[in-house]
């Protein structure tokens, strides 16, 4: 009841014509099979930004207005939401959805509004020469397999030959992302690639994970996403695959994902973009935003995986608006300011420690040509009761994605009669 | 008092046999053409094209080719996702690999392609029917989504396995692509819509649509009295499949911009496809048309009414809109088995006997 009068104030607040204000769409997702992950990113994101409002009087003496936005993960949908919120004044879209995100890189361009793909979306949009909108630091999914693959070369001291990794991806834009970068790796380090599609949204693996139990790969990568995480789990569990031998990426490692399966689960390995573990940040969300009552969601989320990445991406839009603010001197910025402030984002471990969440990411500098941030990312496993970090941020190997990158990216310019954006600097 | 034939005098055949016999109805339909022509375009903002009219056009041509599948020849097809990934995937390849052609070009020559495939896989309709000939088509459904994702020369290779529809232009005017005005895809969806219902009603009434029906309300006899069910029933594949080609089309080039097979595309849609022929009417074009609306226009307006008008979680509204669809869906169906476009036709025949209706 409290939940729905603060709402119903919430709305007539926004229905009011606001005075100056940073809108931020959050595209997110809490029905269907993926809502799992899209609660907690969702929760995550908006209580940052209603924390910034009620601690910091909003960014730069602005206040924020999140306006959210149901897709249910669906492409159609995501396109409405792009276009009801767009008028409002949208300063970033931040979809969560690779379906999305292909949709909207070319409206977004054309309609001058910038697109934060936090490690998902278009890899090639690392190329800020071509994609001019679009940004997908600080990690994108090539850098994610050629951290898996750095990781495991570490594990079999440098030599993978003849070993099989079996690649069980979400049959999608999503999962076909990392096909590319992984069998390209495979010539260069000998390894064998097995490729086995799971459809949307995953529910039905027994068929995949009979051909896993017939063809014994070495190593399963996962590229999972929603309810096709904890079946996958559950079914490696069920054929007593070697847990430390499943790797997901870093949309298959949160805490849902293995709560159901506990201890058998134990073991399995998954990629993350962000560290985990408690900061001080999160005490501050806690007696500002949810003992206030203002939470996005219930509150429970607080401090999950996808919660901590959620809050990472609305820290990262929140540092942008404030480098806009302060290259061009306005407060209440427009997108194509947020464009330009992102495109000069730079990310130090002073400047996180400040904001109460030291180390949770990698450095990075975003320049004109680079969109893509540094790609690094940290190994995460489950113990059975809780995550824990294995390494430090590991890079990947930009020799190989790079060209990737820039073929990719090429081929996309070409289609669509892009003129590099940096040829001038 | 103003529907009524009286007064009406039909001097010809031609006139006789009009689609709109009663002059009320027909101002209506030229005011719905003025209006959706002269009006429209020019006070339509992208909210309203790109979530409201352009859609509801798409899935009018779908609905219109669906049911003269199903509404008009009796033959189930549950095949409607996979042959709208037909056009859309024609209409891909067309369009890269020939760069001059124009957009309405591209658009019928990805209907005529589907139309092919529609047909070939009409072909176990001749000795199959009903639920039988339902899991053949659901099978083309599945097939089709699996060859798209399967064999990259259909998305030219790329990374990710979508397929995105570069500009091209129709008379100077960008029609794909993001830097598409939305009246220009407006007004392109509108003069397709109306030309393919126009032609699907003219087809319907005459002989070949003659045929379709009377291979639907009894095959043996309509053997009997000389139509070939050959013919018919392919026939009916072949143009059911060329509406549903430039459907898929158009939702992946003028609507979507960005596809990605086993989303847009897979069984979900056929389902809502054949959702909006059941409810708007079986064997009626006006039906096809309020189906369509009935679809795609309801859960927009319940979400803008819950969530922005109420105030409402977005969640809470998405539940709901979920469940107040499939309760209308249930009343109208309890209320008029036969469809929305028999409610429509009832109410018209209690106008025409206004004020003594019985």
């Amino acid at each position: 009841m409290k939940k729905l009068a603060t709402l119903v104030v919430a709305g007539a607040m926004a229905a009011t014509p606001a005075l100056a204000d940073l809108v931020i769409p959050d595209l997110s997702y809490r029905t269907g099979p993926f809502a799992a992950g899209g609660i907690p990113f969702s929760d995550g994101y908006q209580d940052y930004f209603t924390l910034l409002n009620e601690r910091d009087g909003g960014i730069g003496g602005v206040p924020v207005r999140v306006i959210e936005c149901e897709t249910a993960y669906n492409t159609e949908r995501g396109v409405e939401c792009y276009e009801s919120t767009k008028g409002e004044g949208a300063l970033v879209y931040q979809p969560l959805s690779t379906g999305i995100t292909y949709q909207l890189i070319p409206r977004a361009t054309a309609d001058g509004i910038p697109l934060h793909t936090m490690g998902y979306g278009r890899t090639s949009a690392a190329n800020g020469d071509v994609f001019s909108h679009v940004f997908n630091y600080p990690a994108n999914y090539w850098d994610a397999a050629s951290v898996i693959v750095n990781q495991l070369l570490e594990e079999n001291d440098g030599d993978m030959s003849g070993q099989t990794i079996a690649l069980l991806y979400h049959n999608s834009a999503y999962g076909r992302e990392p096909i590319r970068t992984l069998e390209t790796l495979s010539e260069m380090h000998g390894f064998n690639l097995s490729l086995i599609a799971v459809d949307s949204p995953g529910q039905e693996q027994g068929n995949q994970w009979l051909q896993i139990r017939r063809e014994r790969p070495d190593y399963v990568v996962m590229w999972g996403w929603g309810v096709m995480n904890q079946v996958a789990i559950q079914e490696a569990i069920n054929i007593r695959f070697p847990m430390e031998n499943f790797i997901g990426n870093w949309w298959a490692g949160a805490d849902h994902d293995v709560a159901q399966a506990g201890a058998d689960a134990a073991g399995y390995r998954a990629l993350n973009m962000n560290r985990l573990g408690d900061m001080p940040v999160f005490a501050e969300i806690q007696q500002h935003v949810i003992d206030a009552g203002l939470a996005a969601g219930d509150g429970t989320n607080l401090g999950a995986v996808l919660y901590t990445r959620g809050m990472y991406a609305a820290m990262l839009a929140a540092e942008a608006i404030r480098v806009a603010q302060e290259i061009h001197g306005v407060a209440d910025i427009t997108p194509a300011m947020m464009r330009d402030g992102m495109e000069a984002l730079e990310m130090t471990n002073a400047r996180m420690e400040e904001l109460g969440m030291p180390g949770i990411g990698p450095e990075f500098a975003v320049s004109c040509e680079d969109h893509g941030g540094t790609g690094m990312a940290i190994m995460t496993q489950w113990n059975g009761s809780e995550w824990v970090t294995l390494t430090d941020f590991v890079a990947p190997d930009d020799s190989v994605t790079q060209p990737l990158v820039l073929e990719d990216s090429a081929q996309f310019a070409a289609e669509n009669n892009i003129t590099p954006q940096c040829t001038s600097s | 008092m103003f529907y009524r034939e009286a007064g009406d005098f039909k001097t010809s055949y031609t006139a006789d046999n009009q689609t709109f016999p009663i002059a009320f109805d027909r101002y209506g339909y030229f005011l719905v053409l003025l209006v959706g022509l002269g009006v429209v375009p020019f006070i339509i903002n992208d909210y309203w094209a790109n979530s409201i009219l352009i859609p509801f056009l798409i899935y009018a041509i779908a609905a219109i080719g669906l049911n003269i599948l199903t509404g008009y020849c009796g033959q189930v097809s549950l095949g409607t996702g996979g042959f709208m990934a037909v056009g859309a995937y024609t209409s891909y390849k067309l369009m890269t690999a020939f760069p001059w052609m124009d957009m309405v070009t591209i658009t019928l020559l990805s209907g005529v392609m589907t139309a092919m495939v529609g047909l070939a896989f009409g072909l176990p309709s001749l000795r199959i029917k009903g639920f039988y000939l339902a899991v053949a088509t659901l099978a083309a459904q599945f097939f089709l989504v699996w060859m798209f994702n399967k064999v990259p020369w259909f998305y030219n290779y790329s990374a990710s396995g979508q397929i995105s529809a570069p500009e091209r232009t129709l008379f100077g005017y960008a029609v794909t692509g993001p830097n598409a005005e939305s009246w220009v895809k407006y007004v392109f969806c509108f003069i397709l819509v109306f030309v393919l219902a126009w032609a699907a009603r003219n087809l319907t009434r005459g002989s070949i649509g003659r045929q379709w029906m009377a291979i639907r309300d009894m095959d043996i006899a309509a053997e009997i009295i000389g139509v070939n069910p050959m013919r018919a029933k392919l026939t009916a594949f072949a143009v059911s499949s060329f509406y549903v080609g430039i459907a898929g089309a158009l939702l992946f080039t003028v609507y979507l911009g960005a596809v990605e097979v086993g989303e847009a595309y897979g069984i979900l849609k056929s389902f809502l496809v054949l959702f909006m022929i059941i409810i708007g009417g079986l064997g009626s074009i006006f039906g096809s048309f309020i189906g369509a609306a009935f679809m795609v226009i309801l859960p927009v307006v319940l979400r803008n009414v819950m969530s922005d008008g109420l105030g409402w979680d977005t969640a809470l509204a998405t539940h709901f809109e979920f469940a107040i669809v499939g309760a209308l869906i249930m009343f109208f169906l309890i209320v008029e088995p036969h469809g929305l476009a028999r409610l429509w036709s009832l109410a018209k025949e209690k106008l025409r006997r206004w004020p003594f209706p019985y």
